[in-house]
């Protein structure tokens, strides 16, 4: 492509400024879902994370709510800051991983990212697509305990299975249960475990500016991150900081070398929110709309209900598809056939039938005709007749005429005498 | 199936006495014995009066000799999820390397399917008293995904060394001092959520309070600020309380006025919220256990930061005998008593099921 320099100033710099100006006005849509069991902190986290009050004080608690089955709830809110309306969606996940037996704990959070998927996809393929809200799951974030030594089973299960539907964020909770040698060695533990398993958690996009990229090096040096969540404020050495006091000491939550809260809460809203946004909508939703859609060309059924992995590779899959569409044009071939024949048989009977009609109307026809003139013929007849009567008559007239004259004529004759 | 009645509380056997940390009674005024020490012992109220110093009190120190040169056993078993420090704490009771980690250490032990019970003995010796401890590990409880019934096996276990003890018991020729492996103390290590007891933690405690003694502590309590530790204690023993789970101290097993006074202040402060740790660190020109964060220093055996000197006190330096005897009179009997009452279910011992000695072919 040819790369023409410019000779004034024209003005398309501006273009950045437009995209914004109507994205300021159109407002920002994110949904965040967090995931993990009681008690790790998760409302505190979000409530610290957007510096306000998501789950009031008064949120029904775990210890409120029956652990019967696992439970997805969102909440929505709309906060604003210097102009940006955010609507902020919060999905939580309570009693997940809370009862005895945990098995399938996990297909309520995968049913409820498939709905919002589907819906996206439905109002996608809408004549009228104005007013299409984008409320798929843009971020998971999974609370891991801080036990020091790896990953649960439930952890890893979790995980696997959600890896390639939304964009997952292992975060250690509570973190300030740990010190930082222990956190060290249970952050590199659980790197070892989620490369083992081979899960595919979020990965910072590569930038080519040199100053981000070693910004992003050294978060992926952290992950997974250790958090500590808390709103209230405490007092240290005149500063006035979030944090938890406790007897020997305050943890604070903002302090980087006290975990690794400003870290998240950069990369999650500052810098990479956007991007979470795109890989959903890139990757995450990509899958599953060709899976979706593959799935009810093959069969004509929807078959998305059945979620197994798709073990094709594309080009067998191609080679499939091209084979049925090969089947399904002979099905079609034969079927067009069928009904031409139909067609014609049907016509030929009407041919016919009208034929036979016609042969009748011609017959009666005919016969009418016939008819006709044999009553001509009849009258004609008749005619004859009355003609040869009169004839007769009028010749027996001139007859008799004749014969008077002729008398007459004798008669004077004759008669010349009398 | 017989109704399985808990026999009474026998009257506590001679050997062994109970510690002597009795307030110096003032019933007897007129003993001029050096000390007020084991009067007790022999009975509350006015006795006859005695003329001279006879010697009767003396038997604890026959007795506090006796029991040095023959030591004790205990045995401790500790359950809870993977990684709520069970182990270290064990190891901070103790003062030395007692858990099964210590002697096969690897940081990245897969856990297990299934859960395992595996024991590690140890000879600690004080002040001239020997004590066999034993600690007893359940990797794998509470890890897996589908966690039902994951305390079968340590009930089991638990049973099998009533089992164990029953048939030493009532062999002809018994042994003089029957090894005793069974469980006198449970800790439960409950998670610091701070919200409530979990489904797992209350149907294990209530699987198993009647068979062994449990003591729940609250693990990595450095999690909790004092008030949500304040709340979080409430928040379990009203549960407990509401699931009629009984832990050790039992109320039903208060004999007298002195006995429940020192064990409701004990029971108002269950569950301990502890914090466990085996390194050291310098404090104020002192080398203290603790746990160095980046905000300070958490000291274990200090009781303004956890309560990890109450427990060590309660369960070692007070009540462990209790805990020896309770299991011994009331769990053990219990068992022994289901036991020899339904002689059908299980496997019978040699002949009749009755308090005779049998001989063991």
């Amino acid at each position: 492509m040819k790369e023409p320099n410019l000779e004034g100033y024209v003005g398309f710099a501006n273009l950045p400024n437009q995209v914004y100006r109507k994205s300021v006005k159109r407002g920002f849509e994110f949904t965040l879902m967090v995931v993990g069991e009681s008690g790790l902190g998760k409302s505190t986290l979000i409530n610290s994370l957007f510096l306000t009050d998501l789950y009031s004080k008064d949120y029904p608690g775990p210890s409120q709510r029956i652990k019967k089955t696992v439970q997805v709830e969102q909440s929505k809110v709309l906060i604003k800051e210097g102009g940006v309306q955010l609507t902020l969606t919060i999905v939580d996940t309570p009693g997940f991983g809370d009862a005895v037996d945990n098995s399938n704990c996990w297909q309520p959070v995968i049913n409820y990212i498939d709905s919002k998927f589907e819906d996206f996809l439905n109002a996608e393929s809408r004549v009228n697509r104005r007013q299409m809200p984008d409320n798929r799951v843009h971020c998971c974030l999974y609370f891991i305990a801080p036990s020091g030594h790896g990953l649960k089973p439930l952890d890893i299960e979790f995980m696997k299975r959600l890896h390639d539907k939304v964009n997952v964020i292992p975060l250690i909770a509570k973190a300030d249960t740990l010190t930082p040698e222990e956190c060290q060695l249970f952050k590199k533990q659980i790197m070892k475990e989620i490369q083992e398993h081979k899960i595919k958690i979020y990965e910072f996009p590569d930038t080519e500016d040199d100053e981000d990229s070693k910004l992003i090096r050294k978060i992926k040096e952290k992950m997974p991150l250790a958090v500590v969540g808390s709103n209230v404020v405490i007092e240290v050495n005149g500063r006035k900081v979030r944090g938890r006091q406790y007897p020997w000491g305050v943890a604070e939550v903002e302090n980087g070398e006290h975990c690794d809260f400003t870290v998240l809460r950069n990369m999650l809203i500052r810098t990479h929110m956007q991007d979470l946004k795109d890989v959903t909508n890139n990757v995450h939703y990509e899958n599953y709309r060709s899976k979706k859609l593959a799935a009810v060309t093959c069969n004509g059924i929807d078959t998305t209900k059945n979620k197994g992995q798709l073990t094709k590779s594309p080009l067998a899959q191609m080679e499939e598809e091209r084979r049925e569409h090969v089947m399904k044009m002979k099905k079609m071939e034969t079927e067009m056939e069928q009904v031409f024949e139909m067609k014609v048989k049907e016509k030929k009977q009407k041919l016919k039938d009208s034929e036979a009609e016609l042969e009748r109307r011609h017959e009666q026809m005919k016969k009418n005709l016939e008819a006709q003139y044999k009553e001509l013929e009849e009258k004609r007849r008749q005619f004859q007749e009355e003609k040869a009567n009169w004839e007769a008559q009028q010749r027996i007239l001139e007859q008799q005429k004749l014969d008077a004259s002729k008398t007459m004529e004798k008669n004077k004759k004759k008669g010349k005498i009398f | 199936m017989s109704e399985i009645v808990p026999p009474e509380v026998r009257p506590k056997p001679a050997v062994p006495a109970k510690p002597s940390h009795v307030a110096p009674p003032s019933s007897v005024p007129f003993v001029p014995s050096p000390q007020g020490t084991g009067g007790e012992g022999q009975g509350s109220g006015r006795g006859s009066a005695l003329f001279g110093y006879i010697g009767i009190d003396t038997i604890i120190e026959q007795m506090r000799k006796k029991t040095m040169k023959t030591g004790f056993d205990f045995n401790i078993m500790v359950v809870g999820q993977s990684g709520l420090g069970k182990s270290t704490l064990v190891n901070t009771l103790f003062k030395s390397q007692v858990s099964r980690r210590s002697t096969s250490w690897s940081r990245d032990e897969k856990i297990p399917k299934t859960v395992e019970i595996k024991s590690v003995s140890h000879v600690i010796e004080e002040g001239g008293v020997k004590m066999k401890l034993t600690v007893i590990d359940t990797p794998g409880f509470g890890d897996q995904i589908n966690n039902e019934n994951c305390w079968e096996p340590i009930s089991k276990y638990i049973n099998e060394q009533y089992e164990k003890f029953l048939k030493e018991e009532v062999n002809i020729a018994r042994k003089k001092r029957i090894p005793d492996t069974r469980v006198h103390c449970c800790l439960y290590f409950i998670s610091p959520t701070g919200h409530s007891l979990r489904q797992l933690d209350i149907e294990f405690m209530k699987h198993l309070s009647r068979v062994v003694n449990i003591i729940p502590v609250i693990a990595k309590s450095d999690t909790l600020t004092l008030d949500e530790k304040t709340e979080f204690k409430q928040k379990v023993r009203k549960e407990l309380e509401a699931c009629g789970i009984e832990c050790y101290p039992q109320k039903e097993f208060d004999e007298d006025m002195e006995d429940k006074s020192d064990n409701d202040k004990i029971r108002e402060a269950m569950p301990f919220a502890v914090v466990g740790s085996d390194k050291e660190y310098q404090a104020n020109a002192k080398r203290i256990l603790g746990r160095k964060t980046p905000w300070g220093v958490v000291e274990v055996e200090n009781p303004n930061h956890c309560e990890f000197s109450l427990l060590r006190d309660f369960m070692i330096r007070s009540h462990l005998q209790d805990l020896k005897e309770v299991t011994h009179n009331i769990h053990y009997e219990t068992y022994r008593a289901k036991r020899l009452n339904d002689n059908g279910g299980l496997h019978p011992i040699s002949s009749s099921g009755q308090d005779t000695q049998e001989s063991n072919l």
